[in-house]
């Protein structure tokens, strides 16, 4: 095993940084935005017997960080062969 | 069979069951003690840090927050479930290339001292405690209920049962028992929700029957927004925690404080690679969310039960209420552990329930003289929920058994974590390196007997609902540990003396705060200015505090370590070395 460059020990921290910043992004989106600061707009909406607000707020926001922090370790874990820096 | 005695059977056999698992896997080493071997699945550590995660405050003090903070609840909800998206991808996988037992040692080595790692060690300590506080709470509310007993004797059995249980097993015992608990707290909380949704509204999935129709055609929210209304309560899908900025840094708080909690974070260092503790995560999420989106149904659907049983007619005509004398048996049970209890202000022989603010002089029009339910505890609500729904007794014992498992599995992964902390971190690593590893064990179970004997004395007199002194905890971790974790890792520039002050910082503003609007040290009346959102800087709760404390602790750590010496050059190599996962140490090692 030899100890990978310093440049390709920072475009692979880079890419990292990338891959988190989008997916926070969403996950302040869903929880944050619409289910705090734009629930009210909307709760105009309505998804069944839910006000889409509230649903964000009480069901949707965890759906979705369930999803995301699945799609974050695939991605690391394929990044992480691409630079060739994984375990084994 | 009578409930009392199938619950003791129940409760029993789960115990049984437990203890059993403990015994079977007693742990031998110390480092089986803390991490288990460092060997478990991902999806096994899943379910076992969804056990640990989920304590009294989520079994059996949340849903009931939710019943009467309606949309307000969803700090909850939003923040103890966000927090895990943080952990996965900003901490769980560097911690575990680091590869150490506790979070002190991390922040110790990182931060190359001593004092850094004490400070880690007080930090963790003091939010760990106030967790303890929080699950003693829940202990004795499910301890006197299936007792029949008062609060105050349910809350020392329960001491005593947590204390034997966590001395018996260390962390092998707790990640297997841990494994039984989460399959027992999940089928106790999932199953009376199904069948309260399908008596509802004919659907069985809670998540969907939430928003599902009632036999009449109206929707179940927009039916329960309609009756509390007419009762003077705040309409329920839109009622806010306090301001919208009260919301936000309380749901921010509790995420931040979720990953920064030692108890979870431990759990991290447990399993066999990199990879697998960023699926860990996702994995103890998954389970986790299935409590977490079925909670809302669960809140919901007993705020509408509970008013239903009080409230049979029409609001405001003389038979609308139900009689004194015909109350269902759940409220005379319920009775006698003193959190519920009723009282006759206006001598019709039925029962009011109502906001009195909220309905205002037509209280007056109704002949009614002020809210006869004079206490309807919070954290009763989810053990009371089949009980108010009329639900077999099987299903009554199965929640009660749910709810101490709930609370047991938590307290006992808090007590180690303390233990840990006191008998590895500051007594081996620091005052005493050379003490052997018996006498190591015998001061990481002092530990956990002093720490259970405190919190049993808050619990006597908690400072808010299990729920909200859990959330206390958290702004308190979110406050001292989160932020230095997250610069260790993502600042290679953050030294020691930054570190130091920005826990320093962090942890002082948050206790500050808190202590003003709860007492000094929680005890009752010592409190600066009267708890309420008129004297809370912009609205902010103390339970929501911590989320001004973390940044605190930023800014502080940063600007302290830019303006002094940059780390050793060894440190950054350790920081550039977390950074990549080859090369982690196989979980054995230790």
């Amino acid at each position: 095993m030899t100890a990978p460059q310093d440049s390709h020990r920072a475009e692979y921290w880079k890419r990292n940084l990338k891959l988190v910043a989008t997916l926070l992004t969403i996950w302040f989106v869903v929880s944050y935005l619409f289910g705090i600061i734009l629930v009210t707009p909307l709760n105009a909406i309505s998804l069944g017997g839910y006000k889409l607000g509230f649903w964000f707020a009480q069901q949707g926001s965890m759906y979705v960080f369930v999803v995301l922090i699945f799609v974050y370790a695939a991605k690391m874990n394929s990044l992480d062969k691409e630079f060739d820096v994984h375990e084994d | 069979m009578e409930l009392k005695t199938l619950t003791f059977i129940v409760v029993g056999a789960t115990f049984a069951l437990y203890i059993g698992i403990a015994i079977w896997s007693r742990a031998k080493s110390t480092g089986d003690f803390y991490v288990a071997g460092k060997g478990i699945h991902p999806v096994a550590n899943g379910m076992a840090t969804a056990a640990d995660w989920m304590s009294a405050a989520s079994f059996i003090s949340m849903a009931g927050l939710i019943a009467f903070l309606g949309y307000g609840g969803s700090v909850f909800l939003m923040g103890w479930t966000g927090g895990y998206v943080l952990l996965a991808m900003l901490l769980a996988p560097y911690l575990r290339k680091f590869g150490k037992f506790t979070v002190p040692e991390f922040v110790g080595d990182r931060y190359y001292s001593q004092t850094a790692r004490i400070v880690a060690v007080i930090c963790l300590i003091v939010a760990s405690v106030t967790y303890v506080i929080g699950q003693m709470r829940g202990i004795g509310v499910a301890f006197s209920r299936f007792m029949e007993v008062d609060f105050a004797t349910g809350l020392f059995t329960g001491m005593g049962i947590v204390f034997i249980y966590a001395v018996l097993g260390g962390m092998k015992g707790i990640t297997y028992t841990q494994i039984a608990q989460y399959c027992v707290l999940i089928t106790a909380y999932t199953i009376p929700a199904i069948f309260i949704s399908l008596n509802l509204t004919g659907n069985p999935i809670p998540q969907l029957a939430l928003g599902s129709t009632m036999g009449d055609d109206t929707f179940l929210l927009d039916k329960l927004d309609l009756i509390v209304t007419d009762l003077g309560f705040r309409e329920y899908s839109t009622a806010s925690n306090g301001n919208m900025l009260n919301m936000f840094l309380y749901t921010f708080s509790l995420m931040i404080g979720t990953a920064g909690l030692p108890h979870v974070i431990i759990r991290f260092f447990t399993v066999p690679k990199v990879k697998d503790a960023r699926y860990s995560a996702g994995w103890a999420l998954v389970f986790i969310a299935i409590l977490y989106t079925t909670a809302p149904a669960v809140g919901a659907m007993a705020r509408l039960n509970l008013i239903n049983t009080i409230q049979t007619g029409p609001v405001g005509s003389p038979e609308g209420n139900i009689q004194i004398s015909d109350v269902p048996d759940w409220m005379t049970r319920w009775s006698t552990t003193g959190l519920l209890s009723w009282e006759d202000k206006n001598g019709d022989g039925r029962i009011q329930y109502y906001d009195e603010k909220g309905l205002g002089d037509k209280a007056a029009e109704y002949g009614w003289a002020g809210n006869e339910m004079t206490k309807v505890d919070r954290d009763i609500m989810v053990l009371a929920n089949p009980e108010i729904a009329n639900l077999p007794n099987w299903v009554i014992a199965l929640v009660a058994a749910g709810g101490i498992a709930a609370a047991l599995s938590t307290a006992a992964g808090l007590l180690l974590a303390i233990a840990s902390a006191i008998s590895h971190d500051l007594l081996k690593g620091v005052f005493r390196p050379d003490i052997d590893e018996k006498t190591e064990l015998l001061a990481s179970r002092i530990a956990m007997a002093f720490a259970i004997g405190v919190a049993a004395y808050f619990g006597l007199n908690p400072p808010g609902f299990a729920a909200q002194v859990v959330a206390l905890a958290f702004g308190l971790a979110a406050s001292s540990i989160f932020p230095v974790l997250m610069m260790g890792i993502f600042d290679k520039r953050a030294n020691s003396t930054g570190a130091i002050a920005g826990m320093l910082s962090g942890l002082g503003v948050t206790l500050l705060y808190i202590f003003w609007f709860k007492g000094w040290f929680f005890i009752p009346g010592t409190n600066m200015a009267p708890n309420n959102a008129d004297n809370w800087l912009l609205g902010i709760s103390p339970e929501a505090f911590g989320a001004i404390g973390a940044m605190v602790n930023f800014g502080v750590a940063y600007v302290v370590s830019h303006a002094t010496t940059p780390p050793p050059e060894h440190i950054q190599h350790l920081v550039e070395d977390i950074r990549v996962p080859r090369g982690a140490g196989t979980a054995t090692d230790h």
